[in-house]
């Protein structure tokens, strides 16, 4: 039976990210290490994308209160809002919302930068000076990806509460020590570990699409916008398929 | 038309290189040698594989088959390491110049010193970055960013950052590509000076006659993959062959 065209593609695609994957691992833990390298890059993966995160975050709580609010209300259970808005931010919206704004702005800009890195054949200069590329340059954003978005969820986290805080203010008043007891009452061990667990898999998937699109970028500048392009669509699907195999996983270890 | 060059002293020697990319032969037994202090150009149309061959010599991309002899050491079955140390010794200039864009001029210029351990104090780098830039009349420039200078300026910085190693050889991909007649040029007579001043052999790709003209001591034409035809600028000038006359009307 004959392969259709589509099915060779995705099959080959899968095929030299697999390899690309396996790469990862051989040169990360090999010397030489790039540590400056590595700070730099979180630095500019982690720090930089603060103000942005922070933003999504304090957004995300304060709606999801205020939509909250009516439909709890109806059923009469408004004081379990804090312990609702908690939940649901700390066990999923948090972490895939931070991921997706993340591939967005650290996908596309990695598999733009690289990309462009490429085709003006500075990774060959790299290469040329004595340097491994792809340790300089993938490991090192991969790592940095990996280290830096569980961060970023956590203090994603932390201003979604507080925004969450604020659209529970807006209708009544509870003070911030109430809601604040309500929130930690209602989560658990068992609703942290998993959701802090993925969130590393979310930014080496996130990083290694970025890198691998960017890296084996062609065609010049029009190739460097497709990498960007197709960093964040396939970043963004991995993303959900990671949150899917989560689920399954707490589910299946009754972790829930 | 095929002459030997005299090769008293080869510092390159290229034997029977093949290089196929698909059913494509973009080298097919393609062999010349490179004396020390020579200059030789290969000349050949766009896409005829002048960048592969300067690629396969500085290992950027893997031969099929043949052989690469550089300083002595045969470049294909080197390992990582040691071709590392071998490019230390090979500088190579980019058509694209190739420089890092998130970095400026100093730290382009300090980057293989430092990705080649490269045992020099930071005043020694910080001397060497300014005579480099000295030599290629950009001392100004020392701070600025690629993004901030003119192609010609970018050319040149290309060329201090790969004379910031003090290689024997030099391969230049295009040098003059991309440039106005009046900074070709002075591209042109850079190449000839850098050669007086750090003793360099070089390779040139090219197919600006102006170019070749000024700074070919020998020249090589790729036609079909092979080494079709060899000898100085006026021999080939002079040829009867349409083949080599083409690049000469």
């Amino acid at each position: 039976m004959e392969i259709p065209k589509a099915g060779k593609v995705f099959l080959t695609e899968a095929g030299a990210l697999s390899r690309f994957t396996g790469w990862f691992f051989h040169e990360a833990f090999r010397p030489r290490y790039e540590w400056r390298e590595f700070i730099r890059q979180c630095f500019m993966i982690g720090f930089k994308s603060l103000p942005l995160v922070a933003l999504t975050g304090f957004i995300m709580g304060l709606v999801l209160t205020m939509q909250l609010r009516p439909t709890l209300v109806d059923y009469g259970v408004e004081a379990r809002i804090p312990a609702m808005v908690a939940l649901s931010i700390v066990r999923e919206i948090g972490p895939v919302i931070t991921a997706l704004i993340f591939a967005g702005k650290i996908g596309s800009g990695i598999g733009a930068e690289l990309g462009s890195m490429r085709v003006t054949e500075q990774i060959d200069a790299m290469e040329v000076s004595g340097t491994n590329p792809y340790k300089y340059l993938v490991v090192t954003r991969v790592a940095a990806a990996t280290v830096m978005l569980p961060l970023l969820v956590i203090m994603s986290d932390a201003i979604s509460l507080y925004g969450g805080y604020l659209g529970v203010n807006i209708s009544a008043i509870t003070s911030f020590d109430l809601y604040i007891t309500q929130v930690f009452d209602t989560l658990h061990f068992s609703d942290l570990l998993p959701a802090f667990i993925k969130t590393f898999f979310f930014g080496f998937a996130v990083g290694l699409v970025g890198c691998y699109k960017g890296y084996n970028s062609s065609k010049g500048t029009e190739g460097v916008g497709r990498s960007a392009n197709s960093a964040v669509v396939l970043s963004s699907l991995a993303v959900f398929i990671i949150d899917l195999l989560a689920v399954q996983i707490t589910d299946i270890l009754g972790i829930n | 038309m095929v002459q030997t060059a005299e090769n008293n002293n080869p510092v390159i020697t290229i034997t029977n290189l093949c290089k196929a990319f698909g059913k494509n032969r973009v080298l097919d037994n393609f062999s010349i040698t490179l004396d020390q202090k020579e200059n030789v150009v290969v000349l050949g149309r766009s896409g005829s594989g002048k960048s592969v061959l300067i690629k396969c010599i500085i290992g950027l991309l893997a031969p099929d088959s043949g052989s690469i002899n550089v300083l002595g050491e045969e470049i294909l079955t080197m390992d990582h390491d040691t071709l590392d140390k071998m490019r230390v010794r090979i500088g190579f200039l980019f058509q694209s110049n190739a420089l890092y864009d998130s970095m400026t001029v100093r730290q382009n210029l300090e980057f293989p010193m430092r990705r080649h351990w490269i045992e020099i104090s930071q005043k020694e780098a910080e001397d060497r970055v300014k005579e480099v830039l000295e030599n290629v009349g950009l001392a100004h420039t020392i701070d600025m960013m690629p993004s901030e200078l003119s192609g010609g300026m970018q050319k040149r910085i290309a060329l201090a950052r790969t004379l910031i190693l003090k290689p024997d050889i030099i391969l230049y991909d295009e040098p003059t590509a991309g440039l106005d007649p009046v900074t070709g040029k002075e591209i042109s007579n850079l190449i000839k000076q850098v050669r007086e001043t750090y003793n360099t052999s070089s390779i040139i790709i090219s197919h600006d006659m102006k170019c070749v003209k000024a700074t070919a001591d020998r020249i090589g034409v790729l036609i079909n993959g092979q080494c079709y035809a060899q000898g100085s600028y006026a021999d080939l000038a002079a040829s009867n062959d349409k083949n080599v006359n083409q690049f000469f009307e």
